[in-house]
Parts: structure tokens; C-alpha cells; sequence
């Protein structure tokens, strides 16, 4: 099935999920709401024509314009033939853009289907601060319940790559910022 | 010196205490077995056999810092690792040393303007004896390292405390 049959299936499949195909662009993808994230990824995952058995990567994106964040996720199929002549094409491969507001970023966690979420989940609400609900290695802290974080340490303050991310003045008593001052670039 | 002249047997060596002492840990320079990031690669080359740091006595990398005495800090230290950092120097028995080896241990190096997680500069965490430049330096410029530790260490005494003026100064601001 080509990437244009598999957003049409989306479409019809789910007419309220507000699925927009943006296939023209040169990482072609489908937009979804995350509140039918889950259902959507239900599908995608056990669908006998789809079969997306293989999630790739879960990249986490800081629209600060737009005041959204968006958690992209690349699925591969390695059960469907993809082409006669070879395993590897565009046809077994989707892209999953999910847009979640920036003030409360809240995204289903799709570790259940996929195995491979759950560090990728971890580490994009370390570092962009999208909060995986229902995640399997949740936390529960000042912050509200939110997966661990995997590399910043535990008692990290903020998402280092928010656009908006003030760096730490010192961290355990040892200094961060030196007499240049905080020299990153500004945002927004 | 007549009095001591054709007094003793061949072999015998008149020396000072300070000298043995100095003599005998500049030449056995045990480094912990501690690499953080692409410097340690170095550190392991000049550890080989090309580079060969046993020439100088220091090629005995023990794997617990109880039987150290170098601490060579190789690669980039961050805020998360910092607190091992101070744990292993401080878990090192006297006389110890450290060695900064690269461009981020030095000052945070390519990571000082944008690197939010890492410590810029291992001397806001332990004390820094010699510090090697490069990113990452080459096997020569650490064995140059060395061998100024190694002069450091010649010119120290035992009848002077090393952190004298550490402590002075820790004292004066408490």
C-alpha cells in the first residue's frame, strides 16, 4: 500500500481524529490528535494491511511559534512485502506526527504496542518535555506524573531542549554559568 | 667531607629523605582506570604499547581509586557525572593528583557556550594539578603532562603540607 492509500485508509478509518496527510513534504507524514492517538496506533499496529510492527524513532519537536509540541514517531513494516526487488522502500514506512498544546503537552504513551517507546518516550520528555501518559516507568514529583527521565539526572529542572529552556545558574553547588554570562541564543 | 669519606662499603648512597620519597612516587604514578568520553581513547593509545606510559612508570591503571594516585579526568565531565568525580577523587588516598586532560575538562571546551549539562571545567570539582590542551590531545601531550606532574612531584617536601594554602584560605572564609 502506498503512503497516500495508508492516510486515505486513516481518514476513513478514523473521520474525527482530524487526520491531515502532509505527504508532499520531503518527510511525508500524517498529523493526529493525541486524544485519538492511541486508537490510531492500536490500528496502525495490528491492521493486517498495515502492520507497522517496527517503531524506528520518536523525535520530540519545539513549535514555540505555534505554541505546540509535537512528538514524531517513524514506523517501519517488516512484515509487509514492501517491494518486489527489495525490503527497504517508502511504501513500508509512515510517519506519525502528533501535535500536543505547549502549556499541557500530554501524548498517550504507546509502549504496549511498541517496546521500543519506552526509552524513546523517556528521553523525549527529558529533553522536550512531552508527557507520556500511562508511560510503564512513571515518576510521581513536584512536576506531576511523568515518565523518568534517562539522561539528565533525576532532580533536573526543566527540558533542555524547549526553546525557551533557562540553563541552570549552578547544579549541586557547582557553578553553570560563567563571568561571560549565559551566552545561548534567544528564541521566540 | 673527610669525616664520611672511605667510611662505608661500595653501594652505599647518601641521599636526602625528601629526594628518595619524591624519587620513589614520581616513578610509580598509579592512574585510576576512569575514562568519560572520546579523551579516554587517547589515554587507553598512550596506555599501549606505541606510546607505552609504563616508561614512566605510571602504566599500572588500578581499577579502584583506594589504590591510586593520578586521577587523569579524560573527556567531558558533566553535571550528572560530577558528583562521581568528587566521590572517586575524594575515595583516592594521599598523595593524589589530577590531571585534566582536553578541551572540556579544561573549561567545558566545544560545550561551553551551549552545553547546559556539562561542568565547565573539572576544577570546580577537584583540584587540578596539570591541565593538557587538545581535543583531544595527542598520546605525546599527555606523556608531556606526565612529566610535568612528575617534576611537580620532585620539587614537593615532607616537611611541607601540599594544601597548606587550600586550607588557609578555607579557613580564612569560614
Amino acid at each position: 500500500m502506498t503512503i497516500e492509500g495508508i492516510a486515505n485508509l486513516l481518514k476513513e478509518k478514523f473521520p474525527d481524529a482530524g487526520i491531515e496527510a502532509r505527504l508532499e513534504s520531503r518527510h511525508p507524514h500524517v498529523i493526529v490528535k493525541p486524544e485519538h492517538w492511541l486508537t490510531v496506533a492500536e490500528f496502525l499496529r495490528n491492521d493486517p494491511q498495515l502492520k507497522f510492527d517496527w517503531l524506528r524513532c520518536i523525535t520530540g519537536v519545539d513549535y514555540i511559534e505555534d505554541k505546540q509540541l509535537a512528538a514524531i514517531y517513524d514506523f517501519h513494516s517488516t512484515q509487509r512485502p514492501a517491494q518486489s526487488d527489495g525490503l527497504w522502500s517508502a511504501r513500508g514506512e509512515l510517519s506519525v506526527k502528533v501535535l500536543a498544546p505547549r502549556d499541557n503537552p500530554m501524548v498517550p504513551s504507546v509502549c504496549h504496542l511498541w517496546g521500543a517507546a519506552d526509552w524513546h518516550e523517556r528521553e523525549t520528555y527529558d529533553l522536550v518535555g512531552i508527557n507520556f501518559q500511562n508511560h510503564p516507568d512513571s515518576v510521581d514529583d513536584l512536576n506531576g506524573r511523568h515518565p523518568r527521565r534517562i539522561l539528565c539526572p533525576d532532580d533536573w529542572q526543566g527540558h533542555p531542549l524547549q526553546k525557551d529552556y533557562e540553563f541552570p545558574l549552578e547544579y549541586h553547588g557547582i557553578p553553570a554559568v560563567t563571568e561571560f554570562g549565559q551566552t545561548r541564543p534567544l528564541h521566540g | 667531607m673527610s669525616w664520611i669519606e672511605n667510611r662505608f662499603e661500595e653501594g652505599l648512597i647518601v641521599t636526602s629523605l625528601d629526594w628518595a620519597i619524591n624519587w620513589g612516587r614520581s616513578n610509580a604514578i598509579w592512574p585510576m582506570t576512569f575514562g568519560l568520553a572520546c579523551c579516554a581513547i587517547e589515554m587507553m593509545a598512550v596506555g599501549a604499547s606505541r606510546f607505552d606510559i609504563d616508561r614512566f612508570g605510571a602504566g599500572a591503571f588500578r581499577a579502584t581509586p583506594r589504590q591510586s594516585d593520578l586521577m587523569i579526568v579524560a573527556g567531558t565531565v558533566t553535571y550528572k557525572m560530577a558528583s562521581r568525580v568528587k566521590r572517586l577523587y575524594h575515595q583516592m588516598p594521599e598523595p593524589k593528583y589530577v590531571i585534566a586532560m582536553g578541551a572540556c575538562t579544561i573549561g567545558g571546551g566545544p560545550y561551553f557556550k551551549h552545553g547546559y549539562h556539562v561542568v565547565k571545567g573539572v576544577d570546580l570539582v577537584v583540584p587540578v594539578d596539570v591541565y593538557v590542551p587538545g581535543c583531544p590531545p595527542r598520546p605525546e601531550a599527555l606523556l608531556e603532562g606526565l612529566m610535568r606532574l612528575q617534576d611537580k612531584i620532585r620539587g614537593q617536601s615532607i616537611a611541607k603540607d601540599r594544601w597548606r594554602d587550600v586550607k588557609e584560605e578555607a579557613f580564612a572564609s569560614a
